[in-house]
């Protein structure tokens, strides 16, 4: 440690934590603004000029916001539909990953592609039919199903945990299989408890990514009791009596089990990101 | 050595013809225990993307009720409606000069803060976290936060203009404005994605290429553009191409902060789609517009490989 920072001179080091600063307020300033506010009173808020320095402190705008809106049952919507879609990732790419890292069979490099492609087909090309699909044939309309049953496979996951299962010598696959191991018996408990790192990867990747979603979530909820949290804070916009600081005291709350799952995660999401990009 | 040797004498013997067959039948066995592995992705993937693609397609060429059933066969009377009409010109404009915005300032700023974040100091962990926070942020959180802050009134930007004696800005409000301030919100948005990507590519930079190039007299500059960059180049156009297909399918920002206008001035081309087959109920010219959407980006990715993938380093 002592060795590299020597590489800087003094002033060359105030330089870079002056430039460090700089940047990370100018990151983290709206979301620095969006706490402060949701601490102000009403009268804060709404009168000129805007106050920067935290100096109110209303904890009762977060009751305010939970009168406001069902934000409870919001949260609970969208961690349902994130837990299936995040389970659903884990298993479906699991097996389809333990296929393409161990087994030898005919046309495999044409379902490989097959997979592949599914990451270049955009959203939009897809969305009408499956809204019609899923809303009118099916019926799913404010079902967790309806929310989930289009998004519940990954290609990028398979390749995630594919490129993990490749680490995994092919022998020890063999020599199990010779002992009478069966293929689903392998990957339970011999590929999945090693591949656990690429699966974390995978499970925070799919989890922020499905609690994130907009379109496809307007679309099929309708009801209020199965809005998911990005749906019903939108909807906050349309009410009549729209208060700044309990919007934001909504925004707050709906922003906490992202940013634990992102301190949690963030080296695991980040590994998962780069390896995403690399393949890219 | 010499043991496998004997071990194939003893299994010599085996007609050749039978071997052939069991070869056959263990082909066959590991084909169909793949596809019951790949099963049930190939199920949700079939019935979800491959299938709905054919069917935008289908219903592109068709006219719809109201329940988006297809009624009759129009041919390419859809394509020739749209085509005709301002929409979608016009929103093919915006969505490409969005694009135009938001792409390349994404890509700088987050270069910037990833070169900044890669210096080798004490407590650089806390600054990598606080710049890559908003990949933890989703859109439609973003787009609010934004709509406060942009607020004509009550604002804290317009606040900020008087401080420093600028005239103020109407931001999402104003026609000339409103493009540019989603876009401000869409850059703040993307550059924990993409600064992320880049610290990671700049962190598999070998230092002793660094120390060598200080050793030869080479300043901050002149390694920043003779070994960062071409080292860089694969992930400035990953980030490029990937940034650029994002860009061109936003929804949620405008959808939350302008719905589009004023006057059609951020109306985006997915916007234009939702609006078509979700409020007025024409499937058919929605299914159009997404495939123009489609093949328009379809053929900006094949030039993007064509033109900027010759000029990529790759080790």
């Amino acid at each position: 440690m002592s060795e590299t920072t020597a590489r800087y001179s003094t002033l060359q080091k105030i330089l870079l934590y002056a430039l460090l600063v700089l940047m990370a307020l100018v990151i983290a300033f709206p979301l620095y603004q969006a706490v402060v506010t949701s601490l102000q009173t009403e009268a804060d808020v709404s009168n000129y000029p805007p106050k920067i320095l935290p100096l109110s402190f209303n904890p009762q705008n977060f009751g305010d916001a939970l009168a406001l809106a069902p934000i409870p049952r919001y949260l609970l919507n969208s961690v349902i539909q994130s837990s299936i879609v995040m389970l659903a990732h884990l298993a479906l790419a699991s097996l389809a990953a333990y296929a393409f890292a161990f087994i030898d069979f005919k046309f495999k490099n044409f379902f490989f592609l097959l997979f592949l492609s599914t990451l270049m087909i955009p959203w939009e090309a897809t969305i009408i039919p499956n809204y019609l699909t899923i809303v009118n044939d099916l019926r799913l309309k404010d079902t967790y199903l309806g929310l989930t049953l289009p998004y519940l496979a990954t290609a990028f996951g398979t390749f995630l945990v594919r490129q993990f299962f490749l680490t995994i010598p092919r022998d020890l696959h063999d020599a199990a299989r010779m002992d009478g191991c069966g293929r689903l018996r392998f990957l339970l408990t011999i590929a999945v408890p090693l591949a656990r790192p690429a699966l974390g990867t995978l499970a925070v990747f799919s989890f922020l990514q499905t609690y994130n979603q907009y379109l496809w979530p307007l679309l099929v909820t309708n009801d209020k009791n199965m809005r998911t949290v990005q749906i019903g804070l939108a909807l906050l916009q349309d009410q009549e009596r729209f208060l700044w600081n309990i919007v934001l005291a909504g925004i707050v709350m709906i922003l906490i089990p992202t940013f634990v799952l992102f301190i949690a995660g963030n080296r695991q999401l980040i590994r998962g990101l780069t390896a995403g990009a690399v393949k890219g | 050595m010499a043991t496998p040797h004997s071990r194939d004498a003893v299994t010599a013997p085996t007609p050749v013809t039978r071997t052939a067959r069991s070869a056959r039948m263990r082909a066959l066995q590991n084909f169909l225990a793949a596809m019951l592995f790949l099963l049930p992705s190939l199920f949700i993937f079939v019935s979800f993307v491959f299938v709905p693609l054919l069917k935008t397609i289908q219903l592109s060429a068709f006219f719809t009720d109201p329940l988006g059933r297809m009624a009759s066969f129009a041919g390419l009377e859809n394509y020739q409606r749209i085509f005709s009409e301002k929409d979608l010109a016009n929103s093919l404009k915006v969505s490409f000069t969005f694009a135009l915005y938001v792409v390349p300032t994404t890509l700088v700023t987050s270069l910037f803060l990833a070169v900044l974040a890669n210096v080798q100091l004490k407590g650089i962990s806390v600054f990598r976290i606080i710049f890559a926070s908003t990949i933890a942020i989703s859109a439609a959180t973003a787009s609010l936060i934004f709509l406060f802050l942009f607020h004509p009134a009550i604002g804290i930007f317009n606040y900020i203009l008087d401080l420093i004696g600028l005239p103020r800005v109407q931001w999402l409000t104003s026609e000339a404005t409103a493009l540019l301030s989603v876009s401000m919100a869409t850059v703040w948005l993307m550059t924990g994605f993409n600064t992320v990507i880049f610290l990671a590519s700049l962190q598999g930079i070998s230092q002793e290429l660094y120390e060598s190039a200080k050793i030869d007299g080479a300043g901050f500059w002149a390694s920043f553009r003779h070994i960062t960059i071409p080292l860089l180049s694969p992930t400035i156009f990953f980030l490029i191409v990937v940034s650029t297909l994002g860009a061109l399918q936003a929804f949620t920002q405008i959808n939350i902060m302008t719905r589009g206008g004023p006057l059609d001035s951020t109306n985006v081309m997915v916007e234009l789609i939702y609006r078509a087959f979700y409020f007025n109920g024409q499937y058919g010219i929605a299914a159009a517009l997404s495939v123009v959407l489609f093949v328009m980006m379809l053929a900006l990715t094949t030039i993007q490989f064509g033109v900027l993938e010759k000029r990529v380093h790759y080790e």
